[in-house]
């Protein structure tokens, strides 16, 4: 069995019900699932939520995170976007400090990332960025730490490609 | 509709539950809202761990209320959630009707288990027109119930190329009405067969096949076998951490097949070779076509080398106790019981070691003849099963056997007994202590016996005749089997027969929590051994 803890970019087609997000949530914690990120929205589909959820463990684990999770009744349909061709994207709002050098610097850098300036104050910018998680980290890496004010992260969604489609 | 008021809403889930597991058909509880469901949740929790088809209809303060810390409140749906199948709060009077449905198609179909409608009070007096659908469909929710074909040809074929075959089945057989075809397959194969806890009556006890229950209390033949076989045919069951012993060291040249309704209980704890999802009947009558088909045959000459084995091992009697003249011994008991009713009486159990001598000593030969808690492991399931047993079966007779501490948590329901005239056997294996936990502290911690021995008992008897029953004490051994005849002699009454036996004695042969299935402890012939440092974090 392989013992290494995987990343597994889990997308499911959720019931649009009252307390079928806690059923999910309550899955993790009872079972002592590790999450790392969890977003959810409504789809084209009224009465369908889409949930995309970030965790980690190895193939044993992952593989019972799976059932367990086909086990709700409210999950309609899941996939696990890691084992097939997929694009990942996650959505990151930056406030940094911009004054002096620093100006200039953010500027190249959130442009190296293909970030955009969302708003600018005489010392502050605020940057949007979309990306993979690891983009995400890298751009965080790769400023000056000293300068971050607040960061806001959505979590990551995902879709696959190719013709594969996730639908009830 | 028939509706039977008990004395506690925990009464009230065991009670379904106990008519649930005797009669196969769902349970069904209604209780009021706050403090209902709070004590409800305890019956609830043990039939989830069970997977019994339960209906839990639960009251609610009125819609406008909810979230209000309203009086009698409680957040019904979430604090069951963990311990259900599914669970629905009908706000809309038009989809009451529907849910219901749908409420008792989750609970019986697939993995059986308790689902709860909460009903806000506006709801219960809102008008609608009736419209009760005759079927359900639900998109997200479609038990396999047939086994994929090609899965049971590579089973089957592993199954036939044996030495040391062992068949393990558990509390799916029976759920899902498999026991006809798990014993004409055994039998095709003439394979050596165990039965969880939780599985016993599937395949008959008395059966020359049957190498008793496997686990911590199973029997040394039984595990000595799982310990050495090479093909594992698991049925119906969930590995659970009592039947494994030791993760690592659980059947460690064993290629297993596992068939089971749930993909999650396959592979969850022991990583499986053949996994087939689907129901337990609807997999062996396939596999029992293929064998029959094709005319396939077992390797007979390493078999009968197997059961060489195995009788070397059954020869051991590790169930063997040394019986006394001047003190009752629990297990004789339960072996009277077991002659007296000619093994007939379906009986419950509480949890404690009267549980374990009640499943190693009353030789089950039917499914859904022994009812009782071995997921959960709830004291006080006993009586109340007893009595929902009762009700499904009027003309049998039903006996619970239970310990001193287990009976003390339900007696209330002697009024019930009393009111809706269901007279069941209680058998209490009165130690004066919390016997399970007492064994443990003896081997465990040294005997530092501590918070295990009840100084104060009430007198049982008059217990009884208090609630209008009949009460009985029995102290000497020559006095067991009269009294277990008189008592069954009266058909129409409640007896309690409160059976003073000896303090001292412990459930064998036992693997200590975290050893693994060759290491057992057997009666008067082993020192008890400290158990390893993991197996301590189990205890
Ligand atoms: C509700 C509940 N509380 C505590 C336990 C833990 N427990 C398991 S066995 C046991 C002792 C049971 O004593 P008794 O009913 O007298 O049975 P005995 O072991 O003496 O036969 C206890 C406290 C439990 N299983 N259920
Ligand atoms: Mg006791």
């Amino acid at each position: 069995m392989n013992n290494n803890k995987e990343r597994h970019l889990i997308s499911i087609l959720l019931e649009n019900e009252a307390g079928a997000l806690s059923r999910v949530a309550n899955l993790f914690s009872a079972r002592g699932y590790n999450i790392e990120s969890l977003t959810v929205a409504p789809t084209d589909d009224e009465t369908l939520s889409r949930l995309t959820l970030v965790t980690y463990g190895n193939e044993q684990i992952v593989e019972q995170i799976v059932k367990q999770l086909n086990k709700l009744i409210d999950v309609v349909k899941l996939i696990d976007l890691s084992e097939t061709d997929a694009i990942e994207r996650e959505l990151m709002l930056v406030k940094t400090k911009a004054s002096g050098e620093l100006r200039a610097e953010m500027k190249r850098l959130a442009d190296i990332f293909g970030g955009h300036v969302l708003d600018v104050t005489d010392s502050t910018y605020t940057i949007e960025l979309t990306g993979t998680g690891s983009k995400l980290d890298n751009f965080l890496r790769a400023i000056d730490k000293e300068a971050i004010l607040e960061v806001v992260r959505s979590g990551a969604t995902g879709i696959a490609l190719g013709q594969k489609a996730l639908h009830a | 509709m028939k509706h039977v008021l008990v004395r506690h809403e925990q009464a009230a889930t065991h009670a379904a539950d106990g008519y649930a597991r005797a009669s196969g058909k769902p349970g069904a509880v209604l209780v009021t809202s706050g403090p209902g469901v709070t004590n409800a949740v305890t019956g609830i929790a043990t039939a989830y761990m069970d997977s019994i088809p339960m209906v839990i209809i639960s009251g609610q303060v009125p819609t406008p209320l909810i979230g209000n810390d309203a009086f009698q409140e409680v957040d019904s749906v979430g604090i069951t959630r963990p311990c259900v199948k599914h669970n629905f709060l009908v706000k809309d009077i038009t989809k009451l009707a529907e849910t219901i449905k749908k409420a008792f198609y989750i609970a019986t179909t697939g993995r059986p288990g308790p689902v709860l409608v909460d009903i806000p009070k506006d709801v219960t007096i809102a008008k609608a027109e009736y419209h009760y659908p005759k079927k359900i469909k639900l998109r997200s929710y479609n038990p396999t119930v047939k086994g994929h074909a090609g899965q049971i040809r590579k089973a089957v074929d592993l199954i036939l190329s044996a030495k040391r075959p062992m068949i393990y089945t558990g509390g799916g057989v029976i759920l899902s009405e498999g026991s006809s075809e798990l014993i004409e397959l055994t039998q095709l194969l003439g394979y050596p067969i165990t039965n969880t806890l939780m599985g016993l009556g599937a395949y008959p006890a008395t059966d020359k096949q049957f190498v008793g229950m496997l686990g911590m209390h199973g029997t040394y033949e039984s595990n000595m076998a799982m310990h050495h076989c090479d093909v594992l045919i698991a049925i119906g069951a969930r590995f659970d951490d009592r039947v494994t012993g030791k993760i690592d060291r659980f059947c460690p040249e064993a290629r297993i097949v596992h068939v089971d309704i749930d993909p999650s209980s396959i592979s969850k704890n022991v990583r499986v070779d053949i996994p087939i999802v689907g129901s337990v009947p609807h997999v062996l009558r396939s596999m029992i076509n293929v064998i029959r088909d094709e005319k396939l045959r077992p390797d007979s000459e390493a078999l009968a080398r197997w059961w060489r084995q195995i009788d070397e091992w059954r020869a051991i009697k590790s169930l063997s106790y040394r019986n006394s003249d001047t003190v009752i011994k629990p297990q004789s008991v339960v072996q009277t019981l077991y002659d007296v009713t000619e093994g007939n009486a379906i009986i419950t159990s509480d949890v404690g070691q009267h549980q374990m001598w009640a499943a190693q000593y009353y030789h089950f030969d039917r499914p859904r003849q022994w009812i009782n808690s071995g997921g959960l492991g709830t004291m006080g399931f006993g009586l109340p099963a007893a009595m929902g047993a009762k009700f499904a079966f009027p003309d049998q007779d039903v006996a619970c056997i239970t310990g001193d501490g287990s009976i003390q948590m339900m007696t209330q329901e002697l009024a019930t007994m009393k009111q809706y005239q269901t007279p069941v056997k209680i058998i209490n294996l009165n130690n004066g202590y919390l016997g399970m936990v007492r064994q443990w502290q003896e081997f465990f911690y040294q005997k530092r016996y501590s918070m295990t021995y009840f100084e104060a008992l009430p007198d049982f008897v008059k217990l009884a005749e208090a609630y209008g029953h009949v009460g009985m004490r029995i102290e000497k051994p020559g006095d067991v089997e009269g009294a277990l005849r008189e008592a069954f002699a009266q058909k129409d009454r409640t007896v309690f027969l409160d059976f003073i036996t000896d303090q001292s004695e412990n459930v064998f042969p036992m693997i200590p929590a975290g050893g693994s299935q060759n290491e057992m402890l057997l009666a008067e012939r082993d020192e008890m051994v400290s158990p390893h440092d993991e197996g301590m974090v189990l205890l």
